[in-house]
This record gives structure tokens, C-alpha cells and sequence, in this order.
């Protein structure tokens, strides 16, 4: 298999049930299911339809309690934790609902991080974060703390953290779940350019506004996958962007 | 990740506390500094005491009797006056002795150790009489004499005394019961103030009995607590009429003609009071000893002190360790959150023990830094009369100390922090 055409995400009946017993809860109930390179996913669904599980097992911060999984193309199962650290920051950038800056580290540093825990070189990161910091429009405030930025900000500062490993995967849970609808535009936009510029995405979500601008949509119920609608194609722009260059 | 980023994030965690961090320090600055200042306080007393035994001069030996009753050895001045603190010689025994039984050290005793056949050895023997609880008064100020010593002229040149102002007190005067005193420093100054020379001549009284003062003896300084310059000597004949009565001496002191002979001599006054007291060595009621024996009693009294007081101040670097090892595990549980996101983006579990196991080296260090610059600040005063004296190994040893409690108290709270799953950490709020 090429790299082209090997999926980002492959799953293989996945499951994950916690507790045990009277108590047991199945989080995911068998889910199979690919994601191509360059796709962009919105995943939906109620609360507790375990979007945040199926997250937690991509982005490799769970196991799966049975079932395949393949992350580009390499099984993630049976790995140590010093493993899957390495897995997480070679492969995958995670923005969160509650951004999860480290705080009292200024914007630039927060960016640095995952580069820092790749065994980059100071002049080199600090370079690569200031492009990444550019690339989501706050190169000018790389010297600013997290409680110095607004939200928005700070959910941006997060993108830039993500995307400056270059990363296969873009993994974002609720990422405009605690931002106003400035700022969710914002962050909408730079998902559309990383989209266009080839990124693989996978963002969950409650908002379908939020949805809309994915090239597919995923719909969970009680663990498991219940509707796949693709919007546009893979290789397409995403769906806000193809109806610009349209227009 | 190299190890100069984890210093640089350990240094981050460090200072984005400042009070904390500080407050925690304080714990280790107080254990390191006790270190140092308590061992150089141990130090210090030890060579005081020591510097004394020796300016005493290596041929000199006191005998003290030992289960009378009377002053014993308390307040004989000297080798005497020294070896009464540390409860040297045989005065552990004092309390065996009935208080009917004869004075066991007599004039006559003393005048039997000048005999130059039995005791070829010894060239000088002064009988010494305590005075106890005796007040000097002149001119309306009043001093208690905590050495009042009643002995012969030859009694100064045993002890190396010297004279700084007057002259000594003669044969002459001893034999005519001349009430005469000489004046230590500390007894000069607290009557007449600084100008210590204008009592020569003067008439000071002692318990109410008027003596002259004909000098001022050259300063001894002191022997930790013990000021060697608090003290009277006069003729023992004046004061056995005045103060003390005609009972048993207090001591003898006697000075072998040379520090290789002092062994020899100590045998032959051993031997002319057994056959005086018809005593042997199970029986014996008095004992000899010379500065070199009180000199390694001294010694290793000294030591113990020295390493109690070193416990001590371990004790509280130990309690200072405890304090770093409590704030690193609240640390860690207050950045729960921000181990989780670290985790998430790609710390391995060294990456995180090594930067909150650098945290807590750093608190310990920079504890260890100021403690140790406290503790030689510290060591600059004299302290309850001790010069102290820094002993190298100490700081060290105590910094050696500091940087260990850091890493072994920072050790759980890091493998804490680092064995938290990501997804827990995150969820943590
Ligand atoms: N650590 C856990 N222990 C036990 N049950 C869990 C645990 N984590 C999740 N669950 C359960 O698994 C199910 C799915 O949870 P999940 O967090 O994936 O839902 P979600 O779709 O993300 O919901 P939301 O939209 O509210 O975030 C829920 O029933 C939840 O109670
Ligand atoms: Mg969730």
C-alpha cells in the first residue's frame, strides 16, 4: 500500500466497555470504520454516545477493549505508555474543548512543546512554532501568557500547537464548545485552510454549523456509528470554501 | 528530550510560586545552616577547651580527693576548675563518701610531695583552699567570686599565671598571713570598671573581710562557659583565717620538672599519699590526673557534644525534606491537568519524572545554596561564649545532604506525577 491510499483511521470493530457486571457500559459498541487522508470529519451525537471514547481511542490515549485499530497504516495495540507517547506526538495534534494551554508559559513556548518532547533542536523549534503561530494569525502575540489572550486566542494558540509537528492527524474534541461565534468562526476558517492545505481532520462536535463545514459526517447512538453522510469528496476543498471559489 | 529543557521547565514550575517555593526552601536553608553553625559552634568549643588544657603546659597534674566531703574540686582553678566540667578524675565518687570521715588532703600532704627523694620528679607543689560563695565589695560594687583560691606563690607558676599589673604575692606574705589578693580581669572590671590598675592598693573586702589587692592577673580568657579570669587567688594561709577555716584542701597542684617526667611523678605523688593514707589503688581517696587525661576526656566529650549537636540540626534537614516532598505532592495534584496535556502531546514518563524530580533538586538546592551562606554568615558570631570554628566536612556534608533529601523526597511525588494516565490527567479538574 502506498501512503496515498493507506487510511489515516482504520477500526476494526472496536469496542470499549467500562465497569463490569451489572455496572458494565458499553462506550462503544463495534465500531469499523475509515478515514482516508486529506478527509474532514465531523462526528456527532447525543451526550454520552461516546464520541469522547472513540476519541480517546484514535488519538491514542485509550486501548480499545477489543478490536483493530491502525493509525497510518501501524497497529497501535499492545504498545507501552513511552510508546504511545512517542505515536501522540509524531502522529497526532489535539485542540480541546478547554484548549489546555499550559499556563503561565507565554503562547510561543505552549507551541514549542510538542517539538521540545520530539527531540528538536531550540533554533529549529523556535522557528517552526513561530510559522505554525503565523499560520493562525497570532505570530504578534507569541509572547503573550494564555490568560493574557481571549479565547478565541487561546483555541488558536492550541491549533498552532497541534499542527507544528506536522502531524497525519488533526484530532479536535468540541473545539468551539467554550468559544463565542466570532471566535468560532475563526477557528472554523483555519480547519477549512488546514483542510484545503491536505490535513486529515476529525472534529466532534454538538453544533451543526460546526458540521456543516466538514466534507463528511458521522452520527453515533449508544455506541455505535448510525449515519456516514459525505458531503463532498476527499480531495474536494471543504464544502464553505468549494461554494466561495463557486460563487 | 535533552535534560537542559527539563531544567528549564523544572525552573518554570520553580518560580511560577514564588511564595510557595521560598516557604519550602526555608525548611532546608534552616536544616543546612543548623548544620554548619551547630558543628562549627561543637567545633569551636572543642578547641577552645583543648587551647586551654595545653597553655596549662603538659606538666602539670592536680590531685583532688575524692569521698570527702568539702569543696572536692569545684572552683580549685586550673586543671582542677576544667576538670570539674566535664566531671573528669575521680569526682563521680564524691557521693560514696561519709561526711564523718578525715579530710583527706591536707597541708602536711602537700608539704610531703616537695620531698626531693621520694618525689624527684616534681619541682613545684601548691596547696590550694576554695573559697565558696564568696562576694567582693568595693566602694559600693559587688561581685560574687565564683573562684576564690587560697594557695602558695609557687601556685602561679604551676598554672603559667602572669601578672599585668602589681606584683604577685610573696613567701613572705604567706608566711606572715598576709591579707593580700590578686584579681582576675573579670573580678577587676566588675568592681572598679575598665581602669582595672587604679584597684592596685586598694582594699577590697571578701565576705566582709577587708584584703589588699597587690596585683592583677594577666588574662586567661575563657574555656566555653567558664570565664578562666572570674577569679581571686590570695595566700591559703590568709584565707584559711578568714574564709575557709583550717579543714582540708581542695587541691594540689603539682608541675613535674618536664612533660617527659610528668608520667614518673604523677607514680611518685601516687605513691607518697598511699603511703600517707595508708591506701591502695582500690582504696585510694584521692586522684592525680594530668592535663593530658583531662585533655582526651575533654576530647571526647567534646565529640559526643559535637555529634548531638550535628543530630539535631539533621533532624531538622530531615523535617526540611519532608516539606519539599509535601508542597512536590501538591504540586503535582494542582498540575494534574497540565501532566495530562504533556502527556497528551507527547512526554514520555522520564520526561515528567525528571522535570518534577528537577523541581524538587531545585528547591533543595537553592535551600542548600542560602543555608550553607547562612550558616557561614552565622558562624562569624560567637555564640553562648564559643568561637565557632567551620568545620569543612559539615558543609559539605550538609549540602551533600540537601541535594540527596531532594531527590529521594522528590522521587514519589515525580513517579506519582508520571505514572497518571493522560486521559485521567485531562479529566482532572
Ligand atoms: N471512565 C469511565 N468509566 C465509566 N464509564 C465511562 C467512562 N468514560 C465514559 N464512560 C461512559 O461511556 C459512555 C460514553 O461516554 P463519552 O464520554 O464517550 O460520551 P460523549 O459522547 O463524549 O458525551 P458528551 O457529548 O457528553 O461529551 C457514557 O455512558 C459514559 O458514562
Ligand atoms: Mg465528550
Amino acid at each position: 500500500m502506498t501512503t496515498a491510499q493507506r487510511p489515516v483511521i482504520d477500526l476494526t470493530d472496536v469496542t470499549k466497555t467500562y465497569g463490569e457486571g451489572d455496572t458494565v457500559v458499553h462506550a462503544l459498541a463495534g465500531v469499523t470504520r475509515r478515514v482516508e487522508r486529506g478527509d474532514y470529519v465531523a462526528v456527532m451525537g447525543a451526550s454520552g454516545s461516546g464520541k469522547s471514547t472513540l476519541m480517546n481511542i484514535i488519538g491514542c490515549l485509550d486501548s480499545p477493549t477489543a478490536g483493530r485499530y491502525l493509525l497510518d497504516g501501524v497497529d497501535v495495540r499492545h504498545r507501552d505508555d513511552a510508546q504511545l507517547s512517542r505515536i501522540r506526538n509524531r502522529k497526532i495534534g489535539f485542540v480541546f474543548q478547554s484548549f489546555n494551554l499550559i499556563p503561565r508559559t507565554s503562547a510561543l513556548s505552549n507551541v514549542e512543546l510538542p517539538l521540545a518532547y520530539a527531540g528538536v533542536r531550540a533554533a529549529e523549534r523556535r522557528r517552526r512554532a513561530l510559522d505554525a503561530l503565523t499560520r493562525v494569525g497570532l505570530r504578534d502575540r507569541a509572547g503573550h501568557l494564555p490568560s493574557q489572550l481571549s479565547g478565541g486566542q487561546q483555541q488558536r494558540v492550541a491549533v498552532a500547537r497541534a499542527i507544528v509537528t506536522e502531524p497525519v492527524l488533526l484530532l479536535a474534541d468540541e473545539p468551539t464548545g467554550a468559544l463565542d461565534s466570532h471566535s468560532t468562526a475563526e477557528v472554523l476558517d483555519l480547519f477549512d485552510e488546514l483542510s484545503a492545505a491536505g490535513r486529515t481532520l476529525v472534529v466532534i462536535t454538538h453544533e451543526d454549523e460546526v458540521a456543516a463545514r466538514a466534507k463528511r459526517v458521522l452520527r453515533m447512538r449508544d455506541g455505535v456509528v448510525v449515519e456516514d453522510v459525505r458531503t463532498v469528496a476527499v480531495t474536494d476543498l471543504p464544502p464553505d470554501m468549494g461554494a466561495l471559489v463557486e460563487a | 528530550m535533552n535534560l537542559s529543557e527539563s531544567w528549564r521547565f523544572a525552573l518554570r514550575g520553580v518560580s511560577a510560586n514564588k511564595t510557595r517555593s521560598a516557604l519550602t526552601t526555608l525548611g532546608i536553608i534552616i536544616g543546612v545552616a543548623s548544620v554548619i553553625i551547630l558543628v562549627a559552634v561543637g567545633t569551636g568549643s572543642a578547641k577552645a577547651v583543648e587551647d586551654s588544657i595545653s597553655s596549662l603546659g603538659s606538666n602539670t597534674m592536680t590531685v583532688t580527693p575524692t569521698g570527702t566531703q568539702g569543696g572536692g574540686i569545684a572552683g580549685g582553678g586550673g586543671l582542677a576548675g576544667i576538670a570539674s566540667l566535664f566531671g573528669g578524675g575521680g569526682a563521680a565518687k564524691t557521693d560514696t563518701g561519709t561526711k564523718t570521715r578525715n579530710p583527706t588532703l591536707t597541708m602536711e600532704d602537700a608539704r610531703a610531695l616537695t620531698d626531693t627523694t621520694a618525689a624527684p620528679d616534681v619541682i613545684g607543689v601548691a596547696p590550694v583552699v576554695s573559697g565558696q560563695n564568696i562576694v567582693a565589695t568595693y566602694e559600693g560594687a559587688s561581685h560574687s567570686v565564683p573562684t576564690f583560691s587560697g594557695s602558695t606563690p609557687a601556685y602561679l607558676g604551676i598554672n603559667n599565671d602572669t601578672i599585668s599589673a602589681g606584683t604577685a604575692f610573696t613567701d613572705a606574705d604567706y608566711e606572715s598571713h598576709r591579707r593580700v589578693v590578686l584579681l582576675g580581669s573579670t573580678v577587676a572590671e566588675q568592681l572598679v570598671g575598665q581602669d582595672t590598675t587604679a584597684l592596685v592598693g586598694q582594699s577590697v573586702s571578701f565576705n566582709g573581710k577587708a584584703f589588699t589587692v597587690v596585683g592583677i592577673l594577666g588574662e586567661k580568657g575563657s574555656t566555653g562557659p567558664l570565664d578562666n579570669d572570674d577569679r581571686v587567688i590570695a595566700p591559703a594561709t590568709a584565707v584559711q583565717d578568714t574564709l575557709t577555716g583550717y579543714e582540708d584542701l581542695s587541691s594540689i597542684s603539682v608541675k613535674a620538672s618536664s612533660s617527659d617526667t610528668t608520667a614518673s611523678a604523677q607514680d611518685q605523688v601516687t605513691a607518697i599519699l598511699d603511703g600517707r593514707h595508708n591506701t591502695t589503688a582500690a582504696t585510694r581517696d584521692f586522684s592525680v590526673f594530668n592535663s593530658a587525661t583531662i585533655l582526651s576526656a575533654a576530647t571526647s566529650s567534646n565529640d559526643t557534644f559535637t555529634v548531638l549537636l550535628g543530630a539535631v540540626a539533621a533532624i531538622s534537614l530531615l523535617v526540611g525534606g519532608i516539606g519539599v516532598m509535601n508542597i512536590m505532592l501538591v504540586t503535582v495534584t494542582e498540575r494534574t491537568r497540565e501532566i495530562g496535556i504533556r502527556k497528551a502531546i507527547g512526554a514520555g514518563k522520564g520526561d515528567i519524572v525528571t522535570q518534577f524530580l528537577l523541581e524538587a533538586v531545585i528547591l533543595s538546592l537553592l535551600g542548600g545554596v542560602v543555608g550553607v551562606v547562612l550558616g557561614l554568615i552565622g558562624s562569624q558570631f560567637t555564640i553562648v561564649g564559643v568561637v565557632p570554628i567551620v568545620a569543612p566536612y559539615s558543609v559539605v556534608l550538609a549540602f551533600a545532604v540537601a541535594l540527596a533529601t531532594g531527590l529521594f523526597f522528590g522521587l514519589y511525588p515525580a513517579s506519582r506525577a508520571a505514572s497518571l494516565r493522560p486521559i485521567d490527567a485531562l479529566r482532572y479538574e
